[in-house]
């Protein structure tokens, strides 16, 4: 909890809520008939509307991503290291709006939010979407704020693949497009680890199909297993060995299995356990986003040439990947940039070095600090 | 706006508008003149992150690349992908310049390189005379530090041209001030320490 607000924070920030009334059809063919979005803004829009940058969350992310809600908050926003005044998304300068997807758990339409047909929570029921459904919401929460064309859409892991999303269905609507530690597509191990991590969930006795909020229980075994795994892809094998390295709980081994003997069990109980109870992210939520995941390829519908798929973009492209990133590896990333050359299309990309694999994009670092900010420079307001 | 003398010069070779690469951009200044001054579009190279940063700022578009990776070569870009593509002293530097070489010619219709000249009379003096490896303002850095690996003269790169099937279109000699002196254009291996040299593959 902060005992005052640094000056290179946004300060106290209060999410706000846009009702969309009007039914929106989903890739999956299924329409949802109203649903609403909550969103958190920093900084100020200028008179002429040009200074809108718009934030894409990852997997368990949301709306908040800078700041605090209230002074007792353990925690800031998920990228408050990136996000302020004076940091490369500068406050002073850019209107940022950060957007929690549908199909979320924390304030958008998903599978917690009363079902206006049935009268209880959508649970299993919700439809699956797409990262094209979350680009076509957002575009509408855009019109809503009176936004016709985002300086920039930026976004980290799953966050990337929705930036470069829109880049491809509204290429008119952005000047830049930033995506950060991401990919083109999921790979057949990318795929399996969600697939494992669904299996942890659907197996769990309190799962209930879904619907375990009738039921007053939630799957946190589950949900305990899949943040574990989860975790494990997001960090590297060298960080994991700087951080932990074979460190004893008690300095001593136990021969048994119930406690967790080295740090690294004990870490990863802690967070599987934190992200299952004290979090209260939702089940339902959770196996959605990885279906997002892994249905996510654009290049699908131009037989398999992301090429052609960006054949139309218009924003200029900022690519950045971390070196010990194995989930979205930095090859990932140069897929995309061998895509936008391939057209014509202005991008710089840089592998950043770093030791926190995937989560690296969310952590301080100078080298990704100076060249994020460079970049953002450049993006006239 | 001052720019390095090789750059202009090269930059006068270039046809406005065109499209080309630039490997080892270093901070993006050739790059980001051809854009101001004749509407080039394009991409650097480059490998140093303090170069990155800095080409980022000047606003052209670089990527990271490793250009000694032999296994890659230049995959990342197709065939005929630039109407140029460049190399500014980095020849020298390169694991397998030969293959370098053919990979700009595979992505661009014409090459550019430039590199210093180890066939100057002042190289041949330090060898020839004092039995060392030269060091001069072309040529800074002692043997064992130096970045350059593949070092040649002209009629070296020459011969590698004739051989690979390359047909040089035009050659500039230089001292370190880039400046073009009488002797150099009289005996341009003994007395030119820079060398420019625009090529393409030579017509079937």
């Amino acid at each position: 909890m902060p005992k005052e607000i640094p000056p290179d924070s946004v300060g106290i920030v209060k999410p706000e809520v846009a009702y969309f009334d009007e039914p929106i059809k989903l890739d999956c063919g299924r329409t949802l008939p109203k649903y609403h979005i909550t969103y958190e803004t920093y900084g100020t829009l200028n008179a002429d509307k040009s200074n809108a940058l718009l934030i894409c969350h990852a997997l368990s992310g949301d709306h908040h991503a800078a700041g605090y809600h209230h002074m007792e908050d353990r925690k800031p926003g998920w990228w408050n290291n990136y996000i302020g005044p004076g940091k490369p998304i500068d406050t002073n300068r850019f209107f940022v709006i950060s957007s929690h997807n549908i199909g979320g758990c924390r304030g958008s339409t998903g599978p917690n939010t009363m079902n206006p047909d049935t009268k209880k929570p959508y649970g299993p029921n919700f439809p699956i979407v797409t990262v094209r459904d979350w680009v076509q919401t957002q575009h509408k929460l855009g019109q809503y704020l009176g936004i016709e064309k985002w300086a920039g859409v930026i976004g980290g892991s799953l966050g990337g693949m929705q930036a470069l999303q829109w880049s491809i269905d509204y290429p008119d609507d952005l000047r830049h497009c930033i995506v950060i530690a991401a990919a083109p597509k999921l790979t057949a191990q990318n795929i399996a680890f969600n697939e494992v991590a669904r299996q942890a969930i659907l197996r769990d006795p309190e799962f209930h199909d879904g619907h375990f909020y009738e039921k007053g229980v939630i799957p946190h075994r589950g949900l305990m297993l899949a943040r574990m795994l989860g975790h494990i892809t997001y960090l590297s094998d060298v960080g994991m060995r700087k951080k932990f390295g074979r460190e004893l709980k008690e300095g001593k081994l136990n021969y048994g299995f119930d406690e967790a003997e080295f740090q690294i069990e004990s870490y990863l109980r802690y967070q599987g356990r934190s992200f299952a109870e004290r979090s209260g992210f939702d089940a339902n939520t959770y196996l959605l986003m990885t279906k997002v995941l892994d249905y996510f390829d654009p290049a699908n519908k131009h037989d398999h040439n992301l090429g052609e798929a960006l054949a139309h973009v218009t924003a200029d492209f900022f690519v950045l990947s971390f070196t010990s990133d194995w989930r979205f590896s930095p090859a990932r990333s140069e897929e995309i940039v061998r895509a936008l050359t391939s057209q014509k299309k202005n991008v710089s990309y840089m592998a950043i070095r770093a030791n926190d694999g995937h989560d690296a994009f969310l952590i301080p670092n100078p080298v990704y600090r100076q060249v994020f900010d460079a970049y953002m420079q450049r993006i006239k307001v | 706006m001052t720019l390095r003398t090789d750059l202009a010069l090269i930059s006068e070779w270039i046809e406005p508008g065109s499209h080309i690469l630039d490997l080892g951009c270093g901070d993006g200044t050739l790059l980001a003149y051809l854009r101001d001054t004749r509407q080039v579009t394009g991409y650097g190279l480059e490998i140093n992150e303090d170069n990155i940063v800095q080409c980022v700022k000047s606003g052209i578009n670089v990527i990271q690349f490793d250009l000694n990776d032999l296994d890659k070569g230049l995959c990342d870009f197709n065939e005929n992908a630039f109407d140029y593509v460049v190399m500014t002293q980095a020849l020298q530097t390169i694991g397998h310049p030969n293959f370098l070489l053919m990979e700009m010619l595979r992505v661009g219709k014409q090459g550019i390189v430039t590199f210093p000249n180890f066939g100057h009379w002042g190289c041949r003096l330090s060898l020839g005379f004092s039995g060392k490896m030269p060091v001069s303002p072309a040529l800074p850095g002692q043997w064992y530090e130096t970045e350059n690996i593949h070092l040649c003269t002209l009629r070296d790169f020459e011969n590698l041209c004739e051989e690979q099937g390359l047909e040089i279109l035009q050659r500039s000699v230089v001292d370190p001030d880039h400046r073009t002196r009488f002797m150099m254009t009289l005996l341009p291996n003994l007395f030119g320490e820079f060398a420019l040299y625009r090529f393409q593959r030579r017509p079937q």
